[in-house]
């Protein structure tokens, strides 16, 4: 077996080597070189767009996706072989996609065939952009209390409500959504919808933030019809797909926000000062090193997961833990990061700041919702205390 | 980088949980406390060396099993979970990796056997104050003698062969060398240690120097933090138990969300603790070059981690987590005691700190 991965590692390199393109093996110098794709998309860098068009034919951007639904069809070790390869080079992420992250793995488990042929290789070439339509105004934390109300109209549904925090709702293509298909039950009242977001009756409206971005947006829905095929699952059956859908989400945030161009400790050497090869700020130093030890602890404990998590499942309740702790951990570096810098990063905009000293601002700033978006810090504490330790309310 | 025992490293960890659940749970500690046997068992630390757990790291050729560093931290690891009181730290990793670091043939010939065998206890001599300071050593060594003393030192009551560590060089001196004065300590942890006295003692010098003395304190530093994760791991399982069983207001207490967000915590804490353990240890059987920083960032964060999980012990116990009938209190006395040796915390930040240029 080693021996065909090392030949796959050497097939990989190769190909890698002939088509990453030079400027796609730079690190990204923030937020704003994310490639999400979707209809409407433009690149800023045409070396951006054959990346993806690349990785996207090869399946590449989703490695261990079946071959038939477009995905790169790999084992868990010819993956890890892959991402070893694109690390070494440097390799930027072709595509961030919350179809890739949370949509697709749920649909490979509970969609039917026509969905997954439909949706699922159109995520893998980043053609079609995906937004989450979960939470609403008065369903936050208490996300199963939702409303927007599905109707069985006989040949289509129909769908009025109000959902919040929708990412990047306003860029997106689609939307895959939580309704409420009876009234009666609260959990079991739930269904699991994809909604065209060109259909008549869509609305988005973005949100601004503390940090003077809007990645957010509400979004409306005012009889909007969509087909009887669109429901993922069994009718009132949502809330599972719902929940595991999660679990993948929470796997891939809960590091939005951090200024990652710049380290902490440069960043304190620079602003703080060094004698005898120590920062001259005690306290501070020893805060860092602290951050420091949590930030490879939290590395290792993830390739520990990784190593750890058998073939096909691969998310758990677990998830929740490592929400909790990098979202943790990406606000004390963002704190961390603000106060090394002193009055550099408390500038808002102009020429008497550089962009990295606004970087790091506004970054400390988006920081602050990783406590609260994807499930609150509390929520997590609570998924990780009932389904990981075994604590209920009840013995 | 592997995390994972592999088969014959899972079945070793077996059987020493086997054994030491049945033949050394907490009550023997308790038991051996209250009869004022100060750590010593000479009993079990026979049945423990029976069972090869002495010469775990040693090369076959010295009469050792040569299974490495993964597989003895995972033997620690158990001992830790019920409060083992023997050397096996001490002697089978300590006394075993200054041997095979900066032992001359000669003393590698003469000692590793019997360290393999458990028929000899070591020990490492290294501290001179209140606090971890390797580098700070008086020790003088002058026409094969050495003078000076050594504080605190693990299992120093007990140890039939002590190796000496001065600023910049190692000394092999026998337990029973003239010269050689040891002030038995009544320990916290019922385990006992030895304040030492060299007065013109007989020693015999070892190879290399500080850098050396480093990477056997990094060994030292590893091993312990496999038995830290041990005991927190175990505190941390009885408290988890107490929260699903202990009834107040009608409910067990562990349907709070104040008591479950802390579980929760500490149990995230644990887990990531767990991680850099096995890293380090994993480090030290593929001789990584980054060996240092692995050993400062796993007794950092095992110091840390087993400091919260025996507070929380005793706090989420209420008034039965204070009295001495419970075992929390024996797990705070222990991890104090493992906290402090080869450098807690604030040691080992200030020194990952300058490992990382800051």
């Amino acid at each position: 077996m080693s021996k065909d991965l090392d030949a796959f590692r050497e097939e990989t390199r190769a190909w890698l080597e002939a088509n990453c393109p030079p400027s796609m093996r730079t690190p990204m110098t923030g937020e704003e070189d994310a490639v999400w794709g979707g209809r409407n998309y433009e690149f800023k860098n045409p070396e951006a767009k054959l990346w993806l068009e690349r990785m996207g034919a090869k399946g590449w951007t989703a490695p261990t996706w079946p071959a038939a639904y477009g995905g790169g069809g790999l084992s868990a070790d010819e993956n890890r072989v892959l991402q070893s390869e694109l690390k070494r080079i440097n390799a930027r992420p072709p595509l961030f996609s919350f179809g890739l992250w949370m949509l697709g793995p749920v649909l490979l488990e509970y969609a039917n065939e026509e969905q997954k042929q439909e949706h699922l290789p159109k995520i893998v070439r980043g053609e079609i952009r995906w937004c989450q339509g979960y939470s609403e105004p008065g369903a936050g934390s208490d996300l199963a209390g939702l409303q927007t109300k599905c109707e069985d109209k006989g040949d289509h549904w129909l769908i009025n409500g109000q959902k919040v925090w929708t990412s990047y709702a306003n860029y997106a293509d689609w939307c895959f959504c939580l309704v409420r298909t009876d009234t009666s039950v609260k959990h079991e009242g739930i269904s699991f919808v994809l909604i065209d977001m060109t259909t008549k009756g869509v609305e988005t409206r973005p949100i601004k933030l503390i940090s003077g971005s809007s990645p957010f947006c509400e979004t409306f829905f005012t009889d909007v019809k969509i087909p009887k095929g669109n429901m993922v699952g069994r009718l009132n059956g949502g809330w599972e797909i719902a929940k595991r859908l999660l679990q993948y989400e929470r796997t891939n945030i809960s590091g939005f926000g951090s200024n990652t161009r710049v380290d902490v400790v440069d960043l304190a050497k620079k602003h703080v000062g060094v004698s005898d090869g120590v920062l001259e700020d005690r306290d501070l130093r020893a805060r860092i090193a602290a951050h420091k030890m949590t930030e490879r602890a939290y590395a290792l404990s993830v390739q520990r997961a990784q190593e750890e998590a058998k073939a096909g499942q691969n998310v758990s309740h677990m998830a929740s833990m490592f929400k909790v702790a990098g979202a943790t951990l990406n606000q004390d570096r963002c704190e961390l990061m603000v106060e090394a810098a002193g009055n550099r990063a408390l500038g808002w905009a102009g020429e008497g700041f550089s962009a990295d000293d606004i970087a790091t601002t506004r970054g400390w700033l988006r920081s602050k919702g990783n406590s609260i978006e994807g499930g609150t810090t509390e929520i997590n504490l609570n998924v990780v205390a009932k389904r990981v330790l075994g604590l209920r309310d009840t013995q | 980088m592997t995390f994972t025992l592999n088969e014959e490293q899972q079945l070793l960890k077996d059987s020493a949980r086997d054994f030491f659940r049945e033949q050394a749970p907490v009550t023997r500690l308790r038991k051996h406390r209250d009869e004022k046997k100060n750590g010593r068992d000479p009993e079990l630390w026979r049945e423990i060396a029976g069972l090869g757990f002495a010469g775990v790291i040693v090369p076959e050729e010295y009469g050792g099993a040569g299974l490495g560093y993964v597989a003895l931290g995972a033997v620690l690891e158990e001992t830790g979970r019920t409060l083992v009181a023997s050397p096996l730290h001490s002697s089978a990793l300590v006394g075993a990796s200054a041997l095979i670091l900066a032992g001359t043939d000669a003393q590698k010939q003469e000692w590793l056997p019997k360290i393999a065998s458990g028929e000899v206890i070591a020990t490492l001599a290294v501290d001179e104050g209140a606090h971890h300071a390797p580098g700070k050593s008086k020790l003088k060594f002058e026409g094969g003698k050495l003078t000076g003393a050594k504080q605190y030192v693990a299992d120093g009551h007990i140890a039939d062969l002590i190796i000496v560590a001065g600023a910049n060089a190692l000394y092999l001196v026998k337990g029973d060398a003239a010269g050689l004065t040891r002030r038995e300590l009544i320990t916290a942890d019922s385990r006992g240690a030895a304040d030492l006295t060299f007065e013109a003692t007989s020693a015999e010098k070892m190879n290399g120097g500080a850098d050396v003395i480093d990477a056997i304190l990094d060994r030292a530093r590893i091993g312990l933090a496999a038995e830290m994760v041990g005991q927190a791991s175990e505190a941390f399982e009885i408290t988890s138990e107490y929260l699903k069983t202990r009834k107040q207001f009608g409910q067990v207490i562990g349907g709070f969300q104040a008591l479950q967000h802390r579980a929760a915590k500490l149990f995230t804490d644990l887990e990531l603790t767990r991680s850099c353990v096995l890293a380090a240890l994993d480090a030290l059987d593929r001789s990584a070059n980054t060996i240092a920083e692995y050993a400062s960032l796993a007794k950092a964060r095992a110091s840390e981690t087993v400091h919260l999980a025996t507070n929380e012990t005793v706090q989420l116990h209420g008034g039965i987590g204070m009295t001495d009938e419970h075992d929390a209190g024996l797990y705070l006395k222990r991890a104090r005691v493992a906290e402090a040796l080869y450098g807690g915390a604030s040691f080992h930040r200030d020194r990952y700190a300058r490992l990382l240029g800051f």
